[in-house]
């Protein structure tokens, strides 16, 4: 395989990750705006600029913290390089750049979620970006459909890689954003809004029920963090996205005979996670251990890049 | 009946009351399905163009940077019999390229002979003499070509260009029989219709069989400017449906004349490269200084005879348009015989005569650039302005030897579905035949490109012509006969 393929293969799965998870992160916040007993408002908008690395980029447009404003900044907005559009519009550059090596079916799937925006107007009203949410949820759904029945090579392997590398990373950044979010004044720990944001975590990870069959009893922060973190049944924690970024890298090699720094890094990512305990870092802080993980996560990418030979 | 009285391929010289006698099963057909069916079938096929983003890009046109070509959904059909006498005109034609390209980088036999005005080539900026003296692996130069053919009566084909350096449009090929099969099975069963899908078989043994030395498993790639170009969509479709590598400049090396390809697992040697950037753009060292899509020393590699390049470098000076009217000498010179495919009649505006001649019929004749293409800098004297004469008019008599001019051929129309529903349009038509060393190969089909305004003989598709399918009928059934008789027999 190309050099340059692999390396646009690897970055067209972290885009589509993106664009989904952004979605997820919108639909969250207006549940959280909307739903809750006094609405969060602007620190609810607020940490989502944070959750996706575009609080400053939007300070700069001076336009207000409200839902009308960031959800269109977060969705729609072409001068935001990480709004969903663009997101899309990046995964999709990269899929026709490497069109031989997908499937019609995927190209299609990317192509048509990027055409879905081609003509999308502005998104002003909450009900309208759920609508958007939900169609840009139900695109990615179908890629990653299209991705599990393409031939299990290094192209399927090289998505999936980027994929699970992005997720990690979105997941790192939610938590400890998330729990970084100040409560209004007044705001009891433990109280409604306290528990809404809570929820909205789990919202954006699809995660509400996963929690309750998990862990059968009412909603505690310490158990979300422990989900998040260590639950390997949950897709999106940070255990499993590290064990399934080793069984990638091992798929690789098998195909590939490439073996390296990144194999060992991710190895020795997933040994200390499941060595990790939860509580040990909610005590000893959590929001060291997730930039440490973050920047793990980092590493491991670039290692990545020098062991495929991306150009 | 046609516009203006052109022959029309299915109805004939009469109309939709009186098809030609093959054809009756066709307008039976279009006349047993309602007009609003047809433009939904027609549309359905679009959005499938859309969304498997079979577009080309506009240039200069930022608000629809990609672009579907319109396509429309009643075929246009060769009877076996046509198509079989095509055929042999065009492996013939194609066969006199190959001859003339090697001898004008080699020998030069049919300039000592005086058949073609020396200054003609030397002079021609199509012609690479960066390339002089090369012989490429196998000796074959144009292994793709895309011969453009206008009819204009039952009986007459005329080439109208020979495109022997990267002629696009043969994915539409293939993509508008998908689009047929899917929406229009039923014209299957009453046709028997010659698949096209092995052209991409056809193609790839092709290149292999002009790999250089004796390696029995070349690696065979296709080079892509990227995929801004216009034709991208074309580039990874052939790549993918070959499956081998679609790579872009960036991606090969070239060291010690040996061309490498950079990949996960390192350097893998490259023997043949279906090249779609034009010579200008190939080689930096050798041919523009500042291009950055080539690939610096690959015109070394090539002159060492380490990799194959398809179409060769040098092409361009087979199908200038100037050379163009020599083609019926240059087909006789090599071949001993008569051309079996036509010229249209054209004139040299380099000639005083001939120039004399066009000046005084401007409103009669479509002039010409030599060195234009895609429908861009060219006079169609009878739909012009008065202004639009005038201008062409000084612009030929400040430099004649740039123009060529020719008749305003009656081009035969196909019906088409425009929005009153059924109505004659004008057609061309350009098959693709490769030669490879082992032979040369015409998949039955081609591209036939519609003009969609009403009169208009331009079909490019950067002047918003449309396609169709273009069936080719594996036998010549009685008039009228369907299929399942046939298969009772």
């Amino acid at each position: 395989m190309l050099s340059r393929t692999a390396a646009a293969l690897y970055w067209l799965g972290r885009y589509v990750e993106r664009a989904d998870f952004i979605a997820r992160l919108v639909e969250a916040t207006i549940r959280l705006d909307a739903l809750s007993a006094r609405p969060a408002g602007e620190a609810a908008w607020q940490s989502a600029l944070a959750v996706s690395y575009t609080d400053d980029a939007f300070a700069a447009t001076g336009r207000s913290l409200t839902q009308a404003d960031v959800a269109h900044f977060l969705t729609l907005d072409a001068a935001n390089p990480g709004s969903i559009i663009r997101c899309l519009e990046r995964a999709r550059n990269n899929a026709r750049a490497v069109r031989t090596a997908l499937t019609r079916d995927a190209w299609t799937a990317i192509n048509r979620a990027w055409l879905m925006f081609q003509t999308r107007a502005n998104t002003r009203s909450a009900t309208e970006t759920l609508n958007l949410v939900e169609q840009v949820k139900g695109e990615t759904r179908g890629f990653e459909g299209s991705i599990h029945r393409m031939m299990r090579n290094e192209a399927t392997w090289l998505i999936q890689l980027g994929a699970a590398v992005e997720r990690a990373d979105n997941t790192a950044r939610l938590v400890d954003v998330k729990y970084h979010l100040l409560l209004p004044a007044g705001e009891a720990v433990g109280g409604v809004v306290d528990r809404d944001q809570w929820t909205t975590i789990l919202q954006t990870v699809s995660a509400v029920n996963a929690y309750r069959w998990l862990y059968k009893e009412g909603l505690q922060p310490a158990k979300v963090i422990d989900l998040l973190i260590s639950r390997i049944e949950l897709p999106r924690s940070l255990a499993a996205c590290a064990d399934e970024a080793v069984g990638i890298l091992s798929q690789l090699a098998k195909r590939t005979g490439l073996q390296g720094e990144a194999d060992r890094m991710a190895r020795a990512r997933l040994a200390r996670v499941q060595k990790t305990r939860t509580s040990d870092v909610i005590v000893s802080g959590l929001h060291e251990h997730l930039n440490a993980f973050i920047r793990e996560n980092a590493m491991l990418d670039a290692a990545i890049s020098r062991q495929f030979r991306f150009i | 009946m046609g516009t203006g009285g052109a022959f029309d391929e299915i109805w004939g010289h009469g109309g939709p009351e009186s098809p030609r006698p093959e054809f009756q099963a066709l307008s039976r057909w279009v006349a047993g399905t309602a007009a609003e069916e047809l433009h939904r079938r027609q549309q359905s096929a679009e959005a499938a163009f859309r969304q498997l983003g079979i577009t080309f890009a506009v240039y200069g046109d930022n608000d629809a940077a990609e672009r579907i070509i319109p396509f429309d959904i009643v075929p246009r059909i060769f009877l076996h019999h046509e198509w079989s006498r095509l055929c042999e005109g065009l492996m013939q034609r194609v066969q006199a390229i190959n001859a003339f390209l090697e001898d004008i980088y080699g020998e030069r036999r049919i300039l000592a002979e005086g058949l073609i005005p020396p200054e003609l080539i030397y002079r021609n900026d199509q012609f690479r003499p960066e390339v002089a003296g090369i012989r490429p692996p196998h000796g074959i130069w144009a292994h793709i070509c895309g011969i453009d053919l206008v009819r204009t009566g039952a009986d007459e084909f005329f080439v109208l260009e020979d495109n022997a350096r990267t002629p696009s449009g043969v994915s539409y090929m293939l993509e508008n029989r998908e689009a047929m099969l899917r929406l229009c099975p039923e014209l299957f069963r009453e046709f028997r219709v010659a698949p096209v899908d092995s052209y991409p078989d056809r193609l790839l043994e092709t290149m292999r069989s002009v790999a250089p030395g004796n390696n029995a498993d070349p690696v065979c790639v296709v080079l892509t400017p990227g995929h801004f170009n216009s034709a991208y969509y074309e580039h990874s479709f052939l790549a993918d449906s070959m499956g081998v590598e679609l790579v872009e400049a960036a991606d090969l090396v070239v060291d010690d004349d040996i061309v490498w390809v950079q990949t996960i697992a390192g350097r893998v040697r490259v023997d043949v490269i279906y090249r779609r950037i034009d010579d200008d753009y190939l080689d930096p060292l050798t041919f523009r200084a500042d291009s950055m899509l080539g690939v610096p020393g690959l015109i070394a590699a090539y002159r060492a005879g380490n990799v194959a390049l398809i179409n060769a470098p040098g092409n361009g000076i087979a199908d200038d348009k100037a050379i163009y009217s020599y083609m019926p000498e240059i087909v006789r010179f090599y071949t001993g015989q008569d051309a079996k495919l036509p010229n249209v009649e054209t004139w040299r505006c380099r000639e005083p005569q001939a120039l004399k001649y066009v000046l005084d019929h401007l409103p009669e004749l479509v002039v010409k650039l030599v060195d234009g293409s895609g429908g861009y800098g060219m006079l169609v004297g009878p739909t012009a302005s008065r202004q639009e004469i005038a201008d062409f008019r000084a612009a030929l008599i400040a430099e004649p030897h740039r123009y060529i001019a020719q008749p305003t051929l009656a081009l035969s129309t196909v019906p088409t579905l425009v929005e009153q529903g059924l109505a004659p349009r004008h057609v061309d038509f350009r098959p693709f035949v490769l030669t490879g060393s082992d032979g040369v190969r015409v998949v039955p089909g081609g591209l036939t490109r519609v003009a969609l305004r009403e009169g208009s003989l331009v079909v490019n598709s950067s002047q918003g012509g449309g396609t169709k399918d273009s069936f080719v009928l594996l036998e010549d059934a009685p008039p009228g006969q369907s299929q399942s008789q046939r298969q009772s027999r």
